[in-house]
């Protein structure tokens, strides 16, 4: 690999030994990708996948002490994901002591990322890009993110540039503040292989949708058709249906970047010219759809049994969600003659779009339902084998994929919270 | 008893023998080692509901073959805890280009651990159509695998 004057004297340890090995470790990274040259990040922020403080996961706080120590901070600030605990969200005794142990280091992890330069107290969320939180990459900006649903919608919705990094990764990128060109990097790696044809008889599940795409392209980058018709234009609708999507093809397979025909920022400009030569074509209808439900595993114990907790929120909801839950909660609930919501329910957005929400009058209408509104990764509640065993449902296909929690489809959950689960 | 020899690109060097462990679809790192990595399970037992192939079978010190890795982007520090805390497959063997998370996770291993996984990649369709769960495989510094059953 070619390396500028100022990356070569990183990898010779002029910059310390620490920032050297990050150098070596990011080069043979792109090396294996037939990368030629490390390019600058030109993104004004960073985004790191790891937020826990999990005891388990002690190697990854020994290697962010040895960064500090050997003077490694990141080049840039950054925001990361959610956070895992809330004292709002529900959970009894044993629960809670689980939680204590599991994330005992939640509060060391907290203050090595003030270290290594995160953005601000409150910058723990997956959807980082949301105008309230502020870490909005510009098209073309190259970037040095992980978190695969940021990442899929950083590239497909805001036409930013970056590669599906993994976790540490991310941060040695934004410590030497380049990143190997390769892959989704380049205009090639942005072509589309498939070209998907939704033919389905009303807008699609976007979770389901993405879902049983990820799982046919897998890291490949579809260009799809037929979603155009429900969508006038690339507003806060459209852009958090392609969240909820992208994160889906992303759980699902490995979708990096997207194209909707008419709608993402590339496919507007180039069209059908973005299809590789030899691309191959997937069609989804409402069969292709319901088989892909039907296959999802139900690993509760007792099949049948009542939901105790509903998660809403993964990836972080937008502004434009939560106002939206709130309306089709309130008109269920009035249809059903309730005042609150039949199962507990636990709504989650980034801690900046929730405080604006809160502040609102239909925040303190979904609190009064009895709708509990936090800022965690409802993947990290989960994780705690104590909830782990208890029947929670969610909309979250990406939910559902990491955890025992149930999915159903997002008015089949809206009927169940607000009165009509039997 | 019968010998089958595949060819790959290394990208992790090395060379090790260990039982095969499948995987015909993707392997989802995080989905996978998730419970043993935080419960204490040292035999790294897959935790991955939608992998009918590995749910439930012990991946440390085998040699997991796959198409590729999906999903999460923690993958690569997965891996990479997976192997501080030596419960990291043996060796890992794509049939594809290997993934970023995947190299990544190969890599960290490779460069700030000791417990390196030799990694060969682009072995060909044909190579996962063949190997079973299983199989005993021999993985060559130049990125010859051999399937022996």
């Amino acid at each position: 690999m070619e390396l500028t004057k100022r990356q070569q004297d990183i990898l010779d340890g002029k910059e310390g030994d620490v920032k050297a090995k990050v150098m070596k470790t990011l080069i043979m990274y792109g090396e294996t990708f037939g990368s030629e040259k490390m390019v600058d990040i030109t993104g004004e922020y960073g985004h790191l996948v790891t937020s826990f403080g999990l005891s388990v996961m002690k190697p990854v706080y020994d290697l962010m002490d040895t960064l500090i120590d050997g003077g490694a901070v990141s080049s840039q600030k950054f925001s990361v994901d959610p956070r895992p605990l809330e004292d709002c969200v529900p959970k009894n005794l044993i629960q809670n002591i689980f939680f204590k142990v599991m994330y005992s280091k939640q509060k060391d992890y907290d203050a090595q990322l003030k270290k290594l330069g995160i953005m601000a107290d409150d910058a723990y969320t997956c959807t980082c890009y949301m105008d309230e939180v502020g870490n909005t990459p510009k098209e073309g900006d190259i970037l040095s993110w992980a978190e695969s649903s940021a990442v899929v919608y950083a590239n497909s919705v805001l036409g930013a540039r970056c590669n599906r990094n993994s976790g540490i990764l991310d941060l040695f990128g934004s410590i030497v503040g380049c990143v190997p060109y390769f892959g989704l990097l380049t205009d090639d790696g942005r072509k589309a292989d498939w070209l998907i044809e939704v033919r389905t008889s009303k807008k699609p599940e976007a979770q389901l949708l993405g879902s049983a795409i990820g799982m046919k392209v897998m890291e490949k980058v579809p260009y799809v058709i037929g979603l155009d018709k429900y969508f006038k234009s690339l507003d806060d609708d459209a852009k958090a249906y392609f969240k909820d999507f992208g994160a889906a093809t992303a759980s699902n397979g490995a979708v990096g970047l997207f194209h909707i025909e008419n709608l993402t920022p590339e496919a507007v400009r180039q069209g059908r010219s973005l299809l590789r030569e030899n691309y191959k074509t997937f069609i989804i209808d409402d069969s292709v759809l319901e088989e892909t439900e039907r296959n999802y595993p139900i690993i509760w114990k007792d099949k049948n049994a009542k939901p105790k907790l509903a998660f809403i929120g993964c990836p972080h909801l937008s502004y434009a969600q939560l106002d939206a839950w709130c309306d089709k909660i309130e008109t269920s609930l009035k249809a059903n003659g309730l005042k609150k919501v039949s199962i507990p329910t636990v709504m989650t957005a980034a801690p900046a779009v929730m405080e604006k929400f809160k502040a609102g009058e239909k925040g303190r209408k979904l609190l009064s339902y009895g709708v509990v509104l936090s800022h965690i990764c409802p993947l990290m509640y989960m994780n705690n084998p104590q909830c782990a065993s208890m029947p929670v449902i969610t909309c979250s296909n990406k939910l559902r994929t990491y955890t025992s929690a149930r999915y159903y489809k997002e008015d089949d959950l809206l009927t169940m919270i607000t009165g009509g689960a039997k | 008893m019968s010998v089958r020899t595949f060819k790959g690109r290394v990208v992790v060097k090395g060379s090790v023998s260990a039982e095969a462990l499948v995987s015909k679809g993707g392997f989802n790192t995080l989905a996978s080692y998730q419970h043993s990595l935080m419960f204490g399970d040292k035999t790294g037992k897959c935790s991955d509901q939608n992998n009918a192939d590995l749910y439930k079978k012990p991946m440390a010190g085998k040699a997991l073959c796959m198409p590729q890795t999906i999903g999460s982007t923690t993958g690569g520090l997965v891996l990479y805890t997976a192997a501080c805390m030596s419960r990291q497959p043996s060796c890992l063997l794509f049939s594809k280009e290997i993934d970023s998370l995947a190299a990544a996770g190969a890599i960290l291993a490779d460069v700030w651990t000791g417990n390196s996984m030799p990694t060969v990649d682009g072995l060909g369709d044909e190579f996962l159509e063949y190997v079973q769960t299983g199989d005993k495989i021999t993985v060559k510094e130049d990125g010859t695998v051999e399937v022996e059953r």
